[in-house]
């Protein structure tokens, strides 16, 4: 079966001021319909920059894809012209944002935004479109909706404009969503809402879903896969369960550590030491190497490539991989 | 542990029936009243010695404007924030300024809450120059040389700005600041939540070592709860204003009885795959209402499974509830609800 | 909106310090239906700061920062010679203009560029690139302290509104506007029609009257923003006074906006300078002055061209070079356009 999405190697560079920073150091993950891969990563990761080089949004400059290839049902997005991308951008991806507030036009209703969509992409009729507004607002549960289709963003909670978000993002059916840090922005009571939400109509839809995310919760709660990035690099790849139960590097287990338990109460927190590296300036071999309980003098010269990890179990998701020269220790700890 | 920590019965801050109201305005020049968001409204408590004291809630619930009534930024609208027995919160001047010393405060963002234009030095030392008194003038380079050191930074950074450390560090710039004047109280207004995972837990350490070290008694406010769990030995739930619940960790992370803390403790997602298909979320529908229009009665009431007329009549008092007053054991806790009771595994990853 | 005070302070959005702003991606290809909106800037922001926070020696500060900046913008590096050079001779104009601006030859008068005199003669036979020469001063004294006049005063009655608030801050916002309301030309013929005296203070006294309206209301609505900012709280907090706040945290962070203003306003201060005394109003002869100079030469624009194009040429390229400054400034001290 083919891959919905299949990034390999993409290569991501930033012309700064102070020199070039490789924002993205040759990253390959993949997502298959109906499906959620979870993108971790710190900030300064490339986690958002990945995202926004798939779906073609980077401002360049200062940045530029440098290398690698955007496989979208086997088509590289990366060789299109810029009409035949905007056509998959418009109709078969979406990108839902942290900050839905600034993503909306502020001076349009959110029904005129929403059904702007259909009038652009489908031709469809004023008249129809703002029925097809009402019914997306009503899909995405925003109580009253014929009532608040004339009203603006700002008139919105934060819940309910990641909701309209979400509305835009879903009417035209896409066979693929990003969403960056969809929920970063909201308080857990609306974040479990909100994520209860996009997993419904993944589901529904069958689409894939790129999460991209800070927050190892969410990630447990909804991924099926998981990548765990660093320093514009993928550090590891797997199943999420896999992935929570046996860490393959050593930066997974270490975030996987820093988290506060119930067990570990009244104890020091697990940190990871040192901070994460410049991107203009990343570490030689390995990334993680200066801030690795693991490290060895091969860690230092070499960068690892992405080993295959084999599967402990049957899932049907895609294979695990780790970029670390000692994954086989690192399982077994 | 939290029962091995010193922890007196000597309360360092006595919090009653505090109150903020912001009034809305319209007008230019001439204002007009049009009425008042109700930030904070009639909470208490007591900070002990030593002890942690963490307030957790959704934005907007006033947890944030707790803080600023703590550290005087804000003057409460209504009732009284006791140190050492004397109201400080009508204070000015002199006393205030005494009184100050005492309570610092920790800020959320490391990027806005250090000026970028003085040198970290100048920031640290700061303090120094406002209250002179606490530290002779030729002492002080060596004062903040030792206190950049104490929160594990390099002293010889002393002349750096702000811009040259990265998030983590900046925050501890921050603590630095707020410890330069040996408070008893820092209130730390969620110091770690724009940090990255791996720096939060380097800052959790810090702050739980320097506890230790100067016996600071900490009212740590945030909205991660994992992380309240685990700085804090006692929790407060904030709900539009109110206290809706308080107890130890353990009975508010594994003994809940107040509906909004169970809401809130299923809603938090639990690093742990394996729980997924285990835990019962409560999904609570629409919004928090404004607090410049709040629900009357129980404050939860519109966003309650459990609601009925008497909610919406009887203000619940935050107390100990009657189901539990004759037992012992961990539900019998505050909690402000007509109908509290116990909720079985709600957060099998966190409890 | 019923949320006024909480929302910034339990602000969530910080803990993505990576965040992502931007339109709904669906959406981007009708940006131009939309007429662009926020998004568009707001989405360059993230990287920057995302490949700063990993690294440490990455940003160097406002300031250093725009100083790079400018260090490679030609225009700037083209205005500031520009201005550099008007400066000198405006302190020295002898040292590229040997004559006397003030006597002339009247058997010459309007002639054409004669060798020694390029520019030719004006009116009354006096050397019209000497007089072009000596103008500068005028103008640039004019158009530098009545800048200096109108950003301090403007800054320092807009920086306390701003900082205090209340009855003080709605009193001077009123005061302001009536400035504002007063027509700068028609203000000026009234007010320097009294005047007799032909030095440059009256003129530099009236725009510092006129502008400070505009200065104080970016000093003001800059000095709010930064109000707001948590090392200012963090200040109060400790216990800092009013004057440690605003002179220590407050004042250095709130004053790169009206820098940007005023060096933008020099130049039209010039141009005013120049209106003014074209109109009679302003500097009076026997001072040296371009508005003069043009203002005498208008008439003879069919048989004597010369005379009005130097003057007019020198002042246009004056105001250019101001207000081409004040842009490169503004731009470097603008992180969203980085």
């Amino acid at each position: 079966m083919t891959r919905l999405l299949d990034v390999q190697d993409l290569r991501v560079e930033f012309r700064t001021r102070d020199g070039v920073a490789e924002a993205l150091g040759g990253v390959s993950y993949a997502v298959d319909a109906g499906r959620t891969l979870a993108v971790l990563g710190e900030s300064g990761s490339g986690k958002s920059v990945s995202a926004q080089a798939v779906m073609g949004i980077l401002d360049s400059p200062p940045a530029s894809v440098t290398g690698g290839q955007v496989l979208f049902h086997g088509r590289d997005l990366l060789t299109m012209s810029p009409r035949e991308r905007r056509s998959v951008r418009g109709a078969a991806m979406a990108m839902i944002f942290q900050d839905a507030l600034s993503a909306l036009n502020p001076v349009l209703t959110v029904g005129a935004q929403l059904a702007e969509m259909y009038e652009v992409h489908r031709g469809t009729s004023r008249k129809d479109a703002r029925a097809r507004a009402v019914e997306l607002m009503d899909r995405v549960r925003i109580p009253a909706a014929k009532a608040r289709v004339d009203d603006y963003p700002h008139q919105f909670s934060g819940g309910m404009r990641q909701r309209i978000m979400i509305a835009m993002a879903i009417a035209l059916e896409p066979e693929l969503i990003i969403a960056d840090e969809p929920t970063t922005a909201l308080d857990v009571t609306v974040q479990a809402q909100v994520m209860d939400l996009l997993d419904e109509l993944r589901r529904e839809y069958a689409m894939g879903l790129i999460l991209i995310t800070h927050d190892l919760g969410v990630v447990a709660d909804v991924a099926d896969s998981i990548a765990v990035m660093y320093a514009g690099r993928i550090m590891e790849t797997a199943p999420v369960q896999e992935l929570y139960r046996r860490p393959a590097h050593p930066y997974t287990r270490g975030l996987l550590d820093s988290i506060p338990r119930v067990d570990h109460q009244g104890k020091e927190l697990y940190a990871i030491k040192g901070l994460p590296p410049s991107l203009l300036s990343v570490p030689t071999g390995c990334p993680f190497h200066p801030r690795c309980p693991r490290a060895q003098e091969i860690c230092r010269t070499e960068r690892p490539p992405l080993y295959e990890v084999p599967d402990v179990t049957d899932t049907a998701a895609p294979g695990r991989a780790s970029a670390c020269h000692f994954w086989k220790d690192e399982l077994d700890a | 542990m939290p029962e091995q920590r010193v922890q007196s019965a000597e309360s360092v801050l006595e919090v009653r029936d505090l109150a903020k109201l912001y009034p809305l305005t319209r007008g230019v020049l001439v204002k007009r009243r049009i009425g008042a968001v109700r930030a904070v409204d009639t909470v208490s408590f007591d900070l002990r010695r030593g002890e942690t004291l963490g307030i957790v809630g959704e934005s907007g619930c006033g947890k944030s404007t707790v803080a600023r009534l703590l550290v005087n930024l804000e003057r409460p609208t209504a009732g009284a924030i006791r140190y050492r027995g004397e109201d400080i919160s009508r204070l000015s001047g002199r006393a205030l300024s005494h009184v100050r010393r005492n309570i610092q405060m920790v800020f959320q963002d490391p990027y806005t809450s250090l000026n970028p234009r003085m040198t970290v030095g100048d920031i640290v030392g700061e303090p120094f120059e406002i209250h002179p008194e606490a530290a002779p003038k030729g002492d002080r380079r060596r004062r903040v040389q030792e206190l950049l050191d104490v929160v594990g930074l390099n002293p010889e950074h002393i002349n750096r700005y702000p811009h040259q450390f990265s998030g983590g560090q900046r925050q501890r710039v921050g603590i630095a600041r707020g410890l330069a004047l040996r408070p008893e109280v820092i209130v730390a207004d969620e110091p770690v939540s724009a940090l990255d995972v791996s720096v939060q837990a380097q800052v959790v350490n810090l702050m739980e070592r320097l506890q230790d070290e100067f016996g600071l008694s900490y009212v740590f406010i945030a909205h991660d709860l994992s992380v309240v769990r685990h700085i804090c030995d006692r929790v407060a739930v904030m709900y539009l204003g109110r206290f809706a619940e308080t107890g130890t960790d353990t009975e508010i992370y594994e003994h809940p009885t107040h509906p909004y803390t169970q809401a809130l403790l299923s809603a938090v997602p639990v690093p742990d795959p394996g729980a997924r298909a285990r835990r019962t979320r409560i999904l609570l529908s629409g919004d928090v209402p404004s607090p410049a229009d709040p629900p009357s009665g129980c404050r939860f009431r519109t966003r309650c499974w459990k609601a009925r007329d008497r909610c919406a009549v009887d203000v619940p008092a935050l107390a100990v509830p009657e189901a539990f007053r004759t037992t012992d054991g961990p539900a019998a806790h505050a909690s402000a609800c007509h109908f509290a009771e116990e909720r079985v595994a709600v957060t099998p990853g966190l409890a | 909106m019923p949320e006024p005070f909480e929302t910034q302070l339990d602000m969530t959005e910080a803990l993505a310090p990576a965040a992502g702003g931007g339109g709904p991606m669906a959406a981007s290809g009708t940006d131009a239906l939309r007429g662009g909106g926020p998004p568009r800037t707001r989405r360059r922001m993230p990287w920057r700061r995302e490949i700063r926070t990993g690294g440490l020696p990455g940003g160097r500060g406002l300031w250093s920062d725009a100083w790079h900046d400018l260090r490679r913008n030609p225009v700037f590096i083209v205005s500031a010679l520009v201005i550099l050079f008007l400066v000198t001779i405006a302190i020295w104009p002898q040292a590229i203009a040997d004559g006397n601006p003030y006597q002339g030859n009247l058997a010459k008068a309007q002639e054409g560029p004669a060798p020694g005199h390029p520019f030719g003669y004006d009116l009354q036979g006096r050397d019209v690139y000497t007089r072009t020469v000596y103008g500068a001063r005028a103008s640039i004294t004019v158009g530098i302290c009545a800048t200096a006049g109108a950003a301090l005063l403007g800054s320092l009655l807009g920086g306390l509104a701003g900082f205090f608030g209340g009855w003080w801050d709605a009193l001077l916002s009123r005061l302001a506007d009536v400035f504002f309301g007063i027509p700068i030309l028609l203000g000026g013929l009234v007010f320097l029609s009294v005047v007799t005296s032909g030095s440059v203070w009256p003129v530099v006294g009236f725009i510092v009257l006129l502008g400070w309206p505009q200065i104080s209301r970016i000093a003001r609505g800059s000095v709010v923003t930064v109000k707001q900012h948590d090392y200012v709280q963090a200040a109060r907090a400790l216990g800092a006074g009013s004057g440690r706040t605003l002179l220590r945290h407050i004042a250095p962070n709130a004053v790169a906006p009206v820098i940007v203003v005023a060096t933008i306003a020099l130049g039209t201060y010039i141009a005013l300078e120049a209106t003014l005394s074209f109109l009679g109003v302003g500097l009076k002869p026997p001072t040296v002055s371009w508005g003069i100079d043009i203002s005498s030469a208008s008439a003879q624009i069919r048989n004597a061209p010369h005379m009005l194009l130097w003057p007019a040429g020198a002042l246009s390229v004056t105001v250019l070079a101001f207000i081409m400054l004040g842009d490169a400034v503004r731009d470097a001290l603008d992180p969203r356009l980085r």
